[in-house]
């Protein structure tokens, strides 16, 4: 299962389209329905998102504070979602599974503790949203060392001279923030020049998977299709919000959602 | 052990990453901040070098907020406890109120520098958020003011004062609706405004830059305090300066001056609230807001709750400056519960002119536990860091009255 990240990028392009990435809450709502939810989606995606809930999320808008809410609210602990990794992986041997979280989790966890723990519930990949470099550096060697993809990310605010940077201490797969935001906000550029941006950090290091994200929606996925990979998050963390309102099952409903999204990138 | 450095100021005491001590501190914080903290950074080392600005905050200091604080001796308060002489440095003095205009000031005049035209900042108990939509108001900036829902019903005239000032009061009813939660919510609206809007967090916490910025400004209350006991005393005495803490930044300015003493000579004794008291009940470190500090978590490493009656101490964190300062030895801390906090409030205005909110009120509360303790040539300094009015109504829901 080694590189599986590289690897779906690498099917993806074979198809000649991006990467389709989910991000959910693991816990949303219960412990249970979110591993069905991204079970049942799996089919429609390269690479699977789980974000660790926090309370105190400061890099993150109302959809994902919901959906991470309720998770907290069911009791989730860093423990039920190394067990939940480890039957998604079992149940879906090959679907590379990325980590999200603020460090707060990690460090009261610690660090090696936390990384052996990934290691070993099959986690490919991690996303620490405000461990950014250069204070990351420690933390991705230690990623590395152990087989896991330590993602950096680069936003609109990165100037040229640090993209560079970061690129050069960075792994198999790189993130994108398409806008000036938290998660789930409209994007704030036309689609043009985000993959203005996105081309710059390609010419650089072409080799490397730079996946966009952040306000992904059904109606600008299209449109941002020339990228390596897609992040949809708040959108999904929306319909499952509106599910659970609308008393309707969440899975059925973020299937066809996910199913969709996949229609407009094929 | 870490030590403090001699004749460096607290606030430059930390490695190129921003840590203090190893420990405390950092910038952790989304990618999409780090060029606009970046450049308020070199922003305010080139200011703080800078005559022109300097003199330009001396002069709002000095006639805007209207200048030097009192510092007087409460002579009923110390024959009534029969020890240490009791001194009050009566922030709550100032056009604001509370210390808080300070860094309010200074934060909107760096606003002005950096060419930004909206400023925006949590408040819990009202007054950092009162304080900087006056700043706002005064330098014709845009102003959003961030505040818990728990907090927006039980600070009102703090309230009133903000959007009288034509700031905009943003509801945070998220969490525990209170100033951690406010503190999240003003972080998150700065990542997406990042590019036109000036971040001025209410206490000196954050990433590095924000907290250097606060007790930058608040040090203002050391200075001003060093010139008044050597003109009362002809000497720095044998002292105990005592503050309260909720995030750290009227403790932060009342020391500044006096760290490099010894704690014989000078003792800082820190206050927290007893349930929000990361830095007197062992509490681990945490990342909370951008840094590593003493703050209350679960074990699962969820921020945890607090209960205050004081909106401004009900936060679960503390300043990586006190996290440094306590490791160091340098300073102690200590909590009043919010039973002790009135009956402080109660016997000092019985007593004395003051009337201080129930932020002071726990400061006053060990001062009174203190004092008779000491002999006469102790000197007990407490920073009366913020007025009464703010609290009227607890006090009178809590006491039956408000003195007049
Ligand atoms: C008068 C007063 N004192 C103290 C505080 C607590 O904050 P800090 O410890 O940062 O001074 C507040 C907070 O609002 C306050 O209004």
């Amino acid at each position: 299962m080694k590189n599986s990240i590289n690897n779906a990028f690498k099917i993806a392009k074979k198809e000649n389209r991006p990467a389709l990435i989910s991000y959910t809450v693991c816990g949303d709502n219960t412990k249970e329905k979110s591993l069905q939810i991204l079970n049942s989606i799996s089919k429609d995606l390269d690479i699977a998102e789980w974000g660790i809930p926090h309370n105190c999320p400061t890099a993150d808008g109302k959809d994902i504070q919901n959906s991470s809410y309720r998770a907290l609210q069911n009791g989730i602990r860093l423990n039920d979602i190394f067990k939940l990794v480890k039957r998604f992986k079992k149940l879906k041997p090959s679907k590379p599974m990325i980590l999200m979280g603020y460090y707060q989790m990690i460090f009261n966890y610690g660090d090696k503790k936390f990384i052996q723990k990934c290691k070993e519930s099959g986690v490919d990949g991690l996303i620490v949203v405000d461990l950014s470099f250069p204070d990351n550096k420690n933390f991705a060697k230690l990623c590395k060392k152990n087989s896991i993809c330590f993602v950096q990310l680069i936003a609109p605010t990165t100037t040229l001279k640090r993209i560079k940077e970061i690129i050069k201490y960075s792994h198999e797969m790189i993130y994108m923030i398409s806008t000036i935001s938290t998660t789930g906000s409209a994007l704030k550029y036309s689609a043009k020049r985000i993959i203005k941006n996105y081309n710059v950090i390609k010419k650089i290091k072409p080799s490397k998977n730079v996946v966009i994200g952040f306000g992904i929606t059904e109606k600008t996925i299209s449109n941002l299709r020339s990228a390596d990979g897609l992040v949809v998050g708040s959108t999904i963390c929306r319909e499952i919000t509106r599910s659970l309102k609308d008393r309707q099952n969440p899975v059925t409903n973020v299937g066809r959602l996910v199913r969709k999204l996949k229609n407009k990138i094929l | 052990m870490i030590k403090l450095k001699k004749k460096t100021p607290l606030i430059d005491q930390h490695d190129k990453f921003g840590f203090y001590g190893n420990k405390f501190g950092g910038n952790y914080c989304a990618e999409t901040m780090r060029k606009p903290i970046e450049d308020l950074s070199k922003l305010f080392e080139k200011l703080r070098k800078d005559r022109k600005f300097l003199k330009k905050r001396d002069h709002y200091f000095k006639h805007y907020l209207g200048g030097e604080t009192p510092f007087f001796k409460l002579e009923n308060l110390t024959r009534h406890l029969g020890g240490a002489q009791i001194w009050c440095k009566d922030v709550s003095a100032i056009n604001g109120d509370a210390h808080k205009a300070y860094h309010a000031t200074v934060n909107a005049l760096i606003c002005k520098e950096s060419g930004k035209r909206y400023i925006a900042g949590d408040t819990g108990a009202g007054m950092f958020g009162k304080n900087l939509a006056m700043a706002a108001k005064k330098m014709n900036l845009k102003c959003k003011i961030f505040m818990g829902t728990k907090d927006i019903s039980r600070q009102a005239p703090n309230v009133k004062f903000m959007r009288d000032a034509g700031a905009e009061v943003v509801p945070v009813d998220s969490g525990s609706k209170t100033l951690v939660d406010a503190v999240s919510e003003c972080m998150r609206h700065y990542v997406s405004n990042c590019d036109n809007t000036h971040l001025a967090v209410g206490s000196a916490i954050g990433c590095n830059i924000f907290l250097k910025i606060c007790a930058w400004s608040t040090s203002q209350i050391s200075r001003e305090l060093k010139k008044q006991l050597i003109k009362e005393f002809g000497e720095i005495p044998k002292l105990k300066l005592i503050n309260v803490i909720g995030g750290g930044s009227s403790a932060l300015g009342f020391w500044n001056e006096f760290i490099d003493y010894d704690k014989k000579h000078v003792e800082l004794v820190g206050v927290e609230a007893k349930y929000a008291a990361p830095l007197s009940t062992n509490a681990k470190v945490a990342i909370l807001h951008g840094a590593a500090q003493y703050c209350l978590t679960n074990k699962e490493g969820q921020i945890a709750d607090t209960h205050s009656l004081s909106a401004g101490l009900d936060y679960p964190g503390s300043s990586p400056l006190h996290g440094l300062l306590k490791d160091t030895g340098r300073a102690r801390y200590t909590s009043a519960s919010d039973k002790e906090a009135l009956a402080a409030f109660k016997l000092i205005t019985k007593l004395e002119d003051i009337r201080p909110s129930l932020e002071p009120a726990h400061a006053w509360s060990e001062c009174i536990r203190l004092a008779p303790k000491l002999k006469k040539s102790d000197v007990l300094v407490v920073n009366n860091c913020g007025k009464g009015y703010k609290d009227k109504k607890i006090y009178i829901e809590q006491l039956g009255y408000y003195p007049k």
